[in-house]
């Protein structure tokens, strides 16, 4: 940088951009969400139906990630460490979730796992089909954190165990898992993170039936609608706060394993 | 990827404890690595396949199901086609914008020194920990009719909620972070040396900028600005609050297939699906070129 006038003129821009597009948005949920003070607050996030949409909305989301964390690790191994025709091409499809716009992925879930589905399985408008739909947008991120470690984990220390006589899960058990574990978790923190706020790929496919099927976005949806902005900015404020507890325990996670594993 | 690790498992010799005395031995053991082998990629790929390629095939063949003519007529459709230039227009709005100041704030967090450096690295991060939904009434209460602005922005007669200028603000703040988050890294790896002795040698700050940094980090900005076309094209919920959702007015390509596929207009919404989902194909072709060209770049 250092050039002079220009350097602080950018830096004001940029300032500006991130106050209206960011900071002043921010400021004025949070503002709203306070309003009627603490107890109104209080008030709007424990009314049952705000309840049962943030309980289903964290429980769907802590087990769509443990899936994640399973499944995620399996398909990092096999893009590196197996080797079979067409591996690049699934390699690439890995982010298709992210590139695929969300009601996309909705309509696409809805083709096959939802009314008259060819093969027969009708999940629309259950729990099943928001984990499903949360599994399909958070695929990636378990995968794309977990492949480069593995890919650079040295595959010497998993023939020593072997030639010492361990099995291939004591191996797994022992050497491998406890390397890939902070990757893990980071992946499984983001995903977290997306499972919590997602929207888009959950409005078609779950119907959103109070107490049923309505998780947190979709009640603060329902709100705006029906313009009670307090109660909508008060679960928003709640769905924000979850995302940020999980995004400040991933850093210091990071920081934590950047001291102790280095 | 993955071509200097990969078939390790296969290349790595028999473990000597387990394998007894003989031929035979060898043989069994080596049948075990490929039964678990092909066992766990089974695994892999069927949770593949069933979670993301039958969906997305299946939304292909819905679409093509009746043949080539109702696919013709409805990407014809009036509200179709004004809806995808809509799409576009404020993708081109406001992919240059997070472009521009993308790089302007990955230089500041790489380059700059000063004061709450991490807080501006969480407040450029904080798009992707908030819901859409949640983006769309922050906009509403900052800049709606009854926001913080409202009345500012209505005696200067600037509407911005359930117009193209909310629209265009809900999708720059959800693809905000691509950017930066993509060219940070590069200009890590980049390194200072050559930057300083451009301006020991009497360029200025913008000349370094434009001969030197700019060119270092082309792919790392470019491969960010796919992210964020691709995010930017498909933004759903922010949008879907601050357009009000008027067809053939503010009415995007994703909120389209909404409106389609609750109106039971399927072929619409399939139609407009499918185009979406293959500009989502070209963005993966595209990350996957600029991917090896970025390690061709760096191995230079």
């Amino acid at each position: 940088m250092g050039a002079g006038g220009a350097s602080v003129l950018g830096k004001g821009l940029l300032g500006i951009y991130l106050s209206v597009l960011v900071l002043l948005p921010v400021a004025a949920l949070l503002a709203k969400s306070g309003t009627g003070g603490t107890s109104q607050f209080w008030r709007e996030i424990s009314s049952p139906e705000a309840v049962a949409a943030i309980k289903l909305t964290l429980v769907v989301s802590a087990i769509v990630v443990a899936i994640n964390a399973v499944f995620g690790t399996i398909i990092a191994w096999v893009l590196v460490r197996d080797e079979f025709p067409g591996k690049k091409v699934v390699n690439a499809l890995i982010d298709l979730p992210f590139a695929l716009p969300t009601i996309v992925a909705g309509v696409v879930l809805l083709a096959l796992y939802g009314k008259g589905s060819p093969v027969g399985i009708d999940v629309a408008f259950t729990r099943v089909a928001i984990a499903l739909a949360l599994l399909f947008v958070t695929l990636p991120f378990v995968v794309r954190s977990v492949q480069p470690v593995l890919h650079e984990l040295d595959v010497s220390m998993e023939e020593a165990a072997e030639s010492l006589g361990a099995g291939p899960l004591t191996v797994l058990r022992r050497i491998v898992l406890p390397s890939l574990t902070p990757a893990i978790i980071s992946g499984v923190a983001l995903s977290f993170a997306r499972a919590v706020g997602e929207f888009g790929s959950l409005v078609l496919i779950t119907g959103n039936l109070p107490f049923k099927t309505e998780v947190g976005s979709v009640y603060v949806f329902g709100q705006i609608q029906n313009e009670n902005l307090p109660a909508a900015a008060a679960v928003s404020v709640v769905l924000l706060a979850a995302a940020l507890v999980v995004l400040a325990a991933l850093t210091l996670l990071s920081r934590w394993r950047s001291k102790h594993v280095l | 990827m993955s071509s200097s690790a990969s078939g390790s498992l296969a290349l790595s010799p028999l473990p000597a404890g387990r394998a007894a005395p003989g031929g035979g031995g060898g043989e069994r053991a080596d049948r075990a690595v490929g039964a678990r082998r092909y066992g766990v990629r089974t695994i892999a790929l069927g949770y593949l396949a069933l979670l993301l390629l039958a969906p997305v095939a299946m939304i292909f063949y819905r679409t093509f199901e009746h043949g080539l003519t109702p696919v013709l007529n409805a990407i014809g459709e009036p509200n179709a086609q004004h809806a995808f230039w809509l799409s576009l227009e404020i993708v081109a709005i406001s992919v240059p914008l997070n472009t521009i100041f993308g790089i302007g704030m990955a230089l500041l967090l790489e380059r700059g020194r000063f004061k709450g450096k991490a807080l501006l690295g969480l407040l450029i991060d904080l798009p992707f920990a908030i819901s859409p939904v949640v983006i769309g009434l922050a906009l509403v209460l900052a800049y709606g009719k009854t926001g913080w602005l409202g009345d500012w922005l209505a005696e200067n007669g600037i509407q911005v909620i359930f117009s193209v200028p909310g629209m265009v603000l809900a999708t720059a703040i959800v693809s905000l972070p691509f950017v930066a988050r993509e060219t940070i890294p590069v200009l890590r790896e980049l390194g200072t040396d050559a930057e300083q002795a451009a301006s020991t040698l009497g360029a200025s700050g913008w000349q370094t900028f434009w001969r030197i940094t700019l060119p270092g980090i082309r792919w790392g900005v470019v491969y960010g600005v796919v992210l964020t076309t691709a995010r930017a094209l498909g933004e759903f919920g922010a949008v879907s609050i601050v357009s009000g959702r008027i067809e053939g007015e503010t009415q995007t390509l994703p909120l389209f297939v909404q409106a389609r596929f609750e109106n039971f207009d399927a072929t619409g919404a399939y139609t407009a699906a499918v185009v979406l989902a293959l500009l989502a194909f070209a963005t993966l072709v595209l990350m996957n070129l600029l991917t090896r060209r970025t390690r061709a770049d760096t191995a230079v």
